[in-house]
């Protein structure tokens, strides 16, 4: 049980209507006393799940996300949920049964590590809403602030098999911001594509970009070391705002303080204090192992944990130091070279960390490299094999779905098609772990988000309307 | 006989400095992938003669002599052959010293010579060449003027010298790029490519009483005009970056009022908007088979399907890198060309057969590049040779031995180094950083 701030304000949350003034509560002296309070999620999501039918798919040679093979398989999918799923499921009457020998059912893809909507395409200056580089901690920023519904990138991931996201600020500040996990699923504003009760991230970043970014700007951090030390004084200072608002909501409780006592909210603090309270989970943009141990010694320094480290080029080098600790990496299959501390990556990585026993996830970063997550998952299982590691497929899908699904707080909901869970799921016309597997059909919640052969299942961003090569399948 | 059972690999690793070519080669038993059409020939046989190709077919007779590579159960191709990329130009993208790709500040455009940059030693030769990538095209970018300067045909023969043809074509801007280049405007750009042709054409006709031009605000510069004259004869093609349909249109306009200009796109993100009037131009195009998103309002269109719909209209493509990874990631033209095979399943979309895909990166830059000795494997061909694991066009394939003019080649690079030293992380009596 966690007793921290956000906890109680959690519960405060749950019972009030998000932006109004929490309802008093009793103290045993009898008088009234209100817990002045910031709302936990006031922002929350107002994704609704669109409609879908309950639908059979035989034949196919399932990956179920978390490890699991069924071949030949069958999954049934019902009021938005996996129902069943094994080597045989029932059928009901009016089911919609898809025969699918020769082809594949996954788990959906859920990418950990995306800037859709924030860095939307068209690339123009007008739609750069990923950094805010005026200081090199910012906290208070949220990315889903910066999103755009109608980036058309959205279209394209869920063709890729995307039934989940994670839109991330970006990484020329220490503390980038606050990420957000989305489904890629069009609205007309971003709290209606927000993933329901998923958990906040704070976006960190180490490294060459902030202290190339500031140190431009002649200020801290203009070096390795003035990142560790700017960051760590914001966790000290984070550690004080935390002690202020324990200390004021212990004494409220008691009775013994007024709401005029509460401290000042700020915003930047009330990120942080979630970080140290174990609400919002740290994604850390990071390549070299040296500072990856860097970080990971000021977060026991603080008491934090990092959730996952991100690009993590040289994830290899230390392994068994992920492995003990608990931190996934999100990783590329082959990215390398186009910056010094990218210089090590080799296109072992992601299955080294695997076979280290590390969560292993493979990330896009990328609108174009989101479309094509299961290719890159191949290309590090074929470079783990060559090393002379096993690597089943289905093992293979979990750097996909579950592993994701885990680093992003929402692996009971999504990330693996077992029975209860969300009916996220794709099926594709051949191997996804080849270049020739396309997805068919995508369904998120149930719902027939894509097909590629149904023009009325395909959908297209208000920006693309009237502009050339619009409706044309991509 | 010799026989080599797997593989030149072992050999390869103990690092020769300069190679040294077995007389004759017998690559016998692989499924072979000419590059001609859909050409394969199952349980065939490459013979490779003092670096060249002397016969290629099913159940050929092997020399006396012959050094024989076992490809049973392999599949054998052409060397891969970069349309464009940044090999040999720059080492890491980042760190500006070590990146000889554009000149932002140079008083010269249309004279820099890239193949004064070449660097045989970088690390990411090997890398493309475990790839399967035996040649490279290497492409300036236009950073001073709309003019990137002249490009240059590479080896990734280990040992070599890596030139193989300085000056092979002259790279310009056009679209956005261009409009930003020469001070604001398509027309602006337009105004700079035609006021210097028409000044190479002055020059070509009396070049010694050329003026110089060498103040630094000149706008035609001696070297620079100089550079363009094989341009405006035809005798060096004209690479032009241009993504818009419209764009695309008024370079294919250029061949009526220079008839012999040789432009070639790249980009070319909306070709298939006009890809009849490419193909009566006779205008190839280089691009790759992935993009499908309105990067820029020049890309608009952008559709996988633009490399099978220009194939399907008869124009001669290939794929490149250029923008970011191009040194990195010429070891992803595979990728994308297989991916472009993959695009023919979806319904409404237009992809590439195996043969043509496999011809993106080994013919067809070989043909638009003028490397007649290269890019299949056919009698005469320079013994550039790569035998693979799997699919070649699949993700999960990769080169197992490489051969360029017939010389088996390392499969070490420094990223199979740091694979090998970490593959154990346990602590030994020394750090990893000894040999172990």
């Amino acid at each position: 049980m966690r007793l921290g701030w956000q906890s109680i304000l959690a519960t405060l949350a749950l019972s009030a209507c998000a932006g109004k003034a929490p309802p008093p509560a009793a103290t045993a002296g009898g008088a009234p006393t209100e817990i002045v309070a910031a709302p936990s999620d006031p922002w929350p999501s107002q994704y609704k799940p669109y409609p879908g039918v309950t639908t059979v798919i035989r034949g196919a040679t399932i990956y179920d996300g978390a490890g699991r093979k069924y071949a030949p398989g069958m999954v049934r999918i019902e009021n938005g949920k996996v129902a069943e799923i094994g080597g045989s499921v029932a059928i009901p009457t009016g089911a919609t049964v898809i025969d699918a020998p020769g082809q594949y059912v996954t788990a959906g893809i859920i990418d950990i590590h995306s800037h859709l909507g924030a860095y939307a395409t068209p690339g123009v200056e007008a739609h750069s809403d990923g950094n805010e580089a005026t200081s090199p901690a910012r906290p208070e920023v949220w990315a889903e602030h910066s999103v755009w519904p109608q980036d058309p990138g959205f279209s394209r991931a869920i063709a890729g098999g995307i039934t989940a996201l994670h839109v991330l600020p970006g990484s020329a500040n220490l503390f980038g911001g606050r990420g957000t996990t989305l489904k890629p699923v069009y609205a007309r504003s971003v709290q209606e594509m927000k993933f329901p009760g998923a958990p906040y991230s704070l976006k960190m970043a180490c490294g060459e970009n902030p202290k190339r970014v500031y140190g431009a700007k002649n200020q801290m951090p203009q070096t390795r070391m003035g990142n560790i030390a700017y960051a760590r004084q914001a966790w000290a200072d984070a550690a004080g705002y935390k002690r202020r608002w324990d200390d004021y909501t212990r004494r409220a409780k008691a009775g013994t303080a007024k709401p005029t006592d509460a401290p000042r909210r700020e915003l930047a603090g009330d990120t942080l204090m979630g970080v140290l309270s174990g609400d919002i989970l740290v994604q850390n943009h990071c390549y070299r192992a040296d500072e990856m141990a860097n970080v990971i010694a000021m977060s026991h320094e603080f008491g934090y944990k990092v959730t996952a480290f991100h690009h993590a080029v040289e994830s290899y080098k230390i392994a068994d130091m992920l492995k003990a600790e608990g931190i996934c990496s999100a990783m590329w299959a082959d990215w390398y070279g186009f910056k010094m501390e990218s210089f090590d990556g080799i296109r072992e990585n992601i299955a080294l960390v695997d076979n280290a026993g590390a969560c292993a996830i493979v990330h896009s970063d990328d609108a174009n490299g989101i479309q094509r997550l299961n290719q890159e998952a191949a290309k590090a299982m074929a470079a783990g094999r060559r090393m002379g590691m096993a690597l089943a497929p289905e093992h293979v899908w979990t750097w996909l779905a579950i592993n994701p699904a885990r680093g992003l707080g929402i692996d009971k909901r999504t990330g693996s098609l077992e029975v209860g869970k969300a009916a996220d799921l794709v099926l594709w016309n051949a191997d996804p772990l080849s270049v020739q597997g396309r997805a068919m059909k995508v369904w998120i919640d149930g719902a027939l988000m894509y097909d590629w052969g149904d023009p009325k299942r395909r959908a297209t961003s208000d920006f693309e309307l009237g502009q050339p090569g619009v409706g044309e399948p991509k | 006989m010799k026989r080599l059972s797997f593989l030149v690999a072992q050999i390869a690793t103990t690092l020769l400095a300069a190679p040294v070519p077995a007389a004759t080669i017998a690559i016998t038993g692989g499924t072979v992938l000419t590059g001609v059409g859909e050409e394969s020939i199952a349980g065939g046989t490459v013979i490779i003669r003092d670096g060249r190709i002397v016969a290629v077919g099913a159940g050929l007779p092997v020399p006396a002599g012959a050094t024989i590579i076992d490809a049973r159960g392999k599949t054998v191709t052409p060397g891969i052959i970069a349309g464009m990329s940044d090999l040999g130009i720059d080492e890491v993208g980042g760190v500006r010293e070590t990146n000889d790709s554009g000149a932002r500040t140079a008083p010269w455009s249309a004279a820099l010579d890239l193949s004064t940059a070449i660097n045989g030693n970088s690390v990411h030769i090997p890398v493309g060449r475990m790839g399967g990538v035996t040649r490279a095209v290497v492409g300036p970018g236009a950073e001073s003027d709309i003019f990137g300067g002249q490009g240059v045909v590479i080896t990734l023969a280990q040992g070599a010298d890596p030139v193989m043809r300085p000056r092979a074509f002259q790279f310009v801007e056009l679209g956005e790029n261009g409009a930003g280049l020469a001070g604001g405007s398509r027309p602006a750009a337009w105004a700079s490519l035609t006021s210097a042709l028409a000044e190479a054409a002055r020059y070509a006709a009396n070049p010694a009483g050329y003026d110089r031009g060498l103040s630094r605000d000149s706008l035609a510069k001696a070297p620079d005009i100089a550079a363009l004259v094989p341009v405006l004869r035809g005798t060096m093609p004209l690479v032009v970056h241009a993504e818009r349909a419209s764009d695309i249109v008024q370079v294919l306009g250029l061949k009526a009022r220079y008839p012999a200009l040789r432009p070639i796109l790249i980009g070319a993100r909306e070709a298939w908007l006009v890809a009849d009037r490419i193909a009566a131009a006779g205008v190839p195009v280089i691009t790759l088979s992935l993009f499908d998103l309105p990067d820029d309002f020049e890309t608009l269109a952008s559709s996988r399907s633009n490399v099978g719909l220009l194939q399907a209209a008869g124009v001669t493509v290939a794929m490149g890198l250029f923008g970011g990874d191009s040194a990195a990631q010429p070891r992803n033209l595979p990728y994308f060309a297989g991916n472009a095979v993959a695009q023919a399943a979806v319904p409404g979309a237009t992809g590439l057969t195996r043969g043509q895909a496999l011809a993106t990166i080994t013919a067809n830059p070989a043909r638009i590049f003028g490397l007649t000795d290269l890019g299949t494997l056919s009698v005469g061909k320079r013994g550039d040779v790569v035998i693979w694991d799997g699919d070649p066009l699949d993700v999960t394939g990769a080169p197992i031995a490489v051969l360029i003019d017939g010389v088996a080649q390392p499969m070490r690079s420094r990223q199979t180094d740091l694979a090998e030293r970490y593959k154990s992380l346990g602590r030994s009596d020394l750090p990893l950083q000894y040999p172990r």
